[in-house]
């Protein structure tokens, strides 16, 4: 069904737009060089007046593509929403008038610039389509919970007291992991002063007389299928038998594993029963039961105990874990005080380099001082077992004491949490090779008899079926990757979150609120996919990739490059998109050497048209072009507010927002500099390890692709400065429009392109 | 047994719990973080005296570094500015402790020989204790006629007394001293309830830390 298509401009006269710039002119260039059907314009546009206007036109008119020249498309969002129609929106507020001086001599540059917004307004429309929604949905309203651990049961229980169905898979035989093995935790509420109940037995039970929730115990996923909303789990049972469920959001809370202590005889651990770790004095504070903790070599009453914070943790050689794991220092101030409470008489040394106590830790810390633990501010070099007592021999850093000692019955290392994250699926060649080599000596120090050595092979907790990996991808020391400014419990894989120390390492408080944070964002997942929209950043976005497989090659860079591994490949080899999976950033898009890959209203050739629209003056007008092609997500909103502060900037740019650095193709930028543009500005956000960009990787692959770009120019026989790069964060409001005046002088003192005209 | 043995046996190694007993608001030194802030703030940080920073003290106590720490010169430093006291984030009555220690250190015979603080305080004390009121001139001209380790000296008093000639006339001048002192001088109405107060005082205060009176 070919539908009639009938294109409209809206010109909007307010917020001094009817003042600084000719809206006639712009009127005219819509109906003549735009060859908009219906061009109107308002002296209010956004208020109820001016959006009746449009509505009255799509409903009378038979209007279906809207340009709309007012704001930018980050203002009244609301006012202009049509969701059944294409919706192009050109920026002469904050794009234009805004960012240009209210003088007579700035009026014909601003007048060019705004005229150039409308051309570009109308190329977009004309290239664009009403999104129509994912097809490819699914329905399912049930949550699976991975893990069964305090993170596990707290968001099985928040998203069943919000009315969906949980599965709880654990793979253990009882609920509760780590938190079910303590005595007592570290106090969550008024007044941090003594250890609290764990609760956790409370949670289970809650758990069991829950009809919402539905537990699996003794197993594990065999096998996870499909996308968000419609995702077909296998969980292989104790008994061996395989259960199929539906799902439609998945949360992976697997928690970690304490960072194994046999690594550090150096502290005496396996040589003396009486050094334990935090887990080990955990059992023998239970096997007590309130009554005194004994000491493991001959069950006699502990009289002195010293804990050694940070012990495999924080460790600069590279032998031991390098990170801090957050939640030792309270664990120990916790343990220490299971001694004083019992009897103040016990001697009790935390030693620690830096005690690190978040949350209300600072009143716990306090409560243990005033019981009388004795903090010591040291470095332990090594503990020497003794028969029934221990040495540490430790660096007083407060003395400079390098010989300093302590004698105690018991010792407890503070070893720290090593995330349970599966199969690391990045991983090099040379990492696989050393793993099977570590697995090949395990395997034969066993087979030989000889002292088992501690190698423990990974192995998936999801098995993912798709074709990047069957788990979540891993962003550093195992943990899995969360864009931890702005969306902590997203993964890479679109409708799977990771809540607790699978994802960072935390203590129990940190851990409930990471679970709750996660239900509500998997409910949102399941949500948005049944009605085939996206999930955040774009969330509520109808549009989604469409590849016309006709033109594709197989080169599979979009299967390999998607950040969110939403494409798989089809039996005969041609990529397969998994829309609900999709977030719409693009990266497919730019990543595509022969450019079938489009959303509705977002493709190549609504981005080229653009280009290609603005009226490039000849090589004598002392008016260069520069394109600038700016991440909707940070740097478009940081133009914005660079105008809304007034801040100026070179009439000359001409401002095209792209979804993700990630989705720029090539293609773009060839044509701007052969349609003769001077110069082409690229705004992306940070990448690498502090990365801010909101598709994790767009900007990443973004930049790699456009490193490539510097042949172009050589070819073209053009200077390679005429191509910049940008890092740009939200914040960068002051700066943008200086370095955009400084390239703009640097294009100027460099001259103009030589291909102009053609 | 001198007193110093006496508390050494009686604590055994316990450091802390003896500084906590023992000392004028010594129970607090369990709760300082080791944050440095009193150091960083003490106005007399650079000066040699200043063996351990406040801080260092307290590691030193729970460390149970006992003779080092009431042997030391440091605690007599302190100019009671109560700087530390206003910025110690955990509340920490620093001075106080200060002062304690160097009580408790002079007490069990301890302190430093030469300390001039040590000096004008014992000087100090047993002027004002004498008639409940201090004498200026026989202050100042004790503190004149002693040497460091606090023994008479005449040469050096009548060479700070000729030094101190022009201050000591315009005082006189302004009415601010009397010769006349020097016979005794202005005494409290009754000056052996003032002695037995303070006898009983130092025997009530000997009881509670379990101190010999005498």
């Amino acid at each position: 069904m070919a539908e009639e298509k009938k294109f409209a401009a809206y010109i909007c006269k307010g917020c001094g737009l009817g003042d600084r710039l000719d809206v006639d002119a712009l009127a005219g260039v819509a109906q003549k060089e735009g060859k908009m059907q219906v061009v109107r314009q308002h002296d209010f546009l956004c208020n109820a007046d001016g959006v009746a206007m449009i509505k009255n036109d799509i409903a009378n008119e038979g209007v279906t593509h809207i340009m709309i020249a007012a704001c930018s498309r980050r203002a009244k969002t609301e006012a202009f929403f049509f969701p059944n129609n294409a919706v192009a929106r050109t920026n002469l507020r904050e794009g234009v008038i805004w960012i240009r001086p209210d003088t007579e001599e700035a009026r014909e540059t601003t007048q060019d610039m705004a005229e150039d917004y409308v051309r570009m307004g109308c190329a977009e429309v004309k290239a664009m389509t009403a999104p129509a929604g994912n097809a490819n949905t699914g329905s399912n309203r049930t949550l699976l919970v991975v893990g069964g651990g305090l993170t596990g049961m707290t968001a099985a229980l928040e998203a069943s007291k919000t009315g969906y169905p949980v599965v709880l898979v654990e793979k253990s035989g009882q609920l509760g992991g780590w938190a079910a093995k303590l005595w007592k935790r570290i106090p969550a509420h008024e007044p941090f002063k003594a250890p609290a109940d764990t609760g956790i037995a409370d949670m289970a039970a809650q758990i069991a007389a829950d009809p919402n929730i539905k537990v699996y115990l003794n197993s594990t996923i065999a096998k996870t299928d499909g996308a968000p909303g419609r995702f077909v789990v296998q969980i292989a049972t104790e008994s061996g038998a395989v259960s199929t469920e539906d799902i439609g959001s998945i949360i992976q809370a697997t928690g970690f594993d304490l960072y194994d202590a046999n690594r550090l005889p150096h502290l005496g651990y396996g040589k003396s029963p009486n050094v334990v770790d935090q887990a080990g004095l955990e059992a023998l504070a239970k096997a007590a039961n309130g009554g005194p903790i004994l000491r493991p070599s001959d069950g006699k009453p502990v009289t002195s105990v010293a804990f050694v914070q940070c012990a495999g943790q924080r460790d600069t050689s590279g032998e031991h874990l390098p990170y801090c794991s957050g939640y030792c220092c309270n664990a120990s101030i916790k343990q220490a005080m299971y001694f004083k409470d019992s009897n103040p008489a016990i001697d009790t040394t935390v030693i620690y380099t830096d005690l690190r106590t978040p949350g209300n830790g600072e009143d716990f810390y306090r409560s243990a001082q005033e019981k009388g633990v004795i903090f010591t501010k040291g470095k332990v070099g090594s503990v020497a077992p003794g028969g029934n007592n221990c040495v540490v021999n430790f660096h007083d850093l407060i003395l400079d004491d390098q010989n300093a000692q302590i004698e105690a019955d018991l010792v407890v290392l503070a070893t720290g949490q090593v995330p349970n994250s599966g199969i690391n699926i990045d991983m090099s060649a040379e990492e696989k090779a050393e793993e099977a080599a570590a697995e090949a000596a395990a395997a034969e120090a066993t087979a030989s008899g000889a002292q088992p050595l501690q190698f423990s092979k990974k192995v998936s907790v999801l098995n993912l079926t798709y074709r990047q990996g069957a788990d979540i991808p891993q962003f550093k020391w195992g943990f899995t990757d969360s864009h931890f400014i702005c969306f902590p419990y997203e993964t890479r894989r679109t409708g799977i979150y990771t809540a607790g120390p699978v994802r960072r390492p935390m203590d129990m408080v940190q851990a409930r609120e990471d679970a709750t944070g996660a239900a509500l964002k998997a409910i949102q997942a399941l949500e948005n996919a049944q009605l085939g929209r996206a999930a955040h950043p774009r969330s509520g976005d109808l549009s989604f990739p469409k590849v016309r497989l006709e033109g594709c090659t197989q080169c599979k860079r979009c299967t390999v490059e998607c950040p969110f591994g939403a494409i798989d490949e089809d039996e005969r080899r041609f990529p397969l998109f998994n829309e609900s999976r999709c977030r719409r950033c693009g990266t497919c898009m730019g990543a595509c050497p022969v450019r079938v890959i489009s959303f509705e209203n977002y493709s190549v050739d609504t981005v080229g048209s653009q280009i290609k629209a603005v009226d490039i003056p000849d090589e004598f007008s002392e008016k260069p072009r520069i394109l600038i092609l700016a991440c909707e997500n940070d740097a478009y909103p940081a133009l914005d507010m660079a105008a809304m502060k007034r801040n100026e900037y070179s009439a000359f740019v001409r401002v095209i927002p792209v979804r993700c650095l990630g989705s720029v193709n090539t293609i773009w930028i060839t044509d701007a500099l052969n349609a003769g543009y001077d110069g082409v500005m690229l705004m992306g956000c940070k990448h690498g390890e502090d990365y801010q960009c909101h598709f994790v990787k767009g900007s990443e692959l973004g930049r790699y692709r456009l490193s490539k770009v510097g042949d172009t120019l050589k070819n073209m026989n053009l200077e390679t400065e005429r191509v910049k790069d940008l890092e740009v964060a939200i914040t960068d409001i002051d700066n943008l429009p200086r370095i955009i005046n400084e390239y703009a002088q640097q294009i100027v003192d460099m001259g103009m392109s030589p291909f102009k005209g053609f | 047994m001198s007193a110093n043995q006496e508390m050494a046996v009686r604590y055994k190694n316990n450091f802390l719990k003896e500084v906590e007993q023992q000392v004028e608001m010594g129970e607090w030194v369990k709760m300082c973080m080791q944050c440095g802030v009193c150091s960083g703030s003490c106005p007399t940080n650079f000066h040699p005296g200043w063996e351990h920073p406040p801080q260092e003290i307290f590691m030193m106590i729970r460390a149970g570094k006992r003779e080092e720490v009431l042997s030391s010169p440091s605690m007599w430093m302190c100019t009671s500015c109560y700087n530390c006291i206003v910025r110690c984030p955990r509340k920490l009555p620093i001075t106080h402790i200060m002062h304690g220690l160097a009580e408790y250190a002079y007490e069990l015979g301890l302190a430093p020989k030469v300390q001039p603080t040590k000096n004008l305080s014992k000087l100090f004390w047993e002027n004002a204790t004498k008639t409940g009121r201090i004498n200026e001139l026989t202050f100042s001209l004790g503190m004149y006629f002693k040497d460091a380790e606090g023994k008479i000296n005449i040469g050096q008093g009548i060479k700070k007394g000729l030094e101190m000639q022009k201050v000591a006339l315009g005082l006189l001048k302004a009415k601010r001293l009397n010769l006349f002192e020097i016979f005794g001088g202005h005494k409290c109405k009754d000056q052996k309830g003032i002695h037995a107060m303070l006898a009983k005082a130092y025997a009530l205060e000997s009881k509670r830390k379990g101190r010999h009176v005498g």
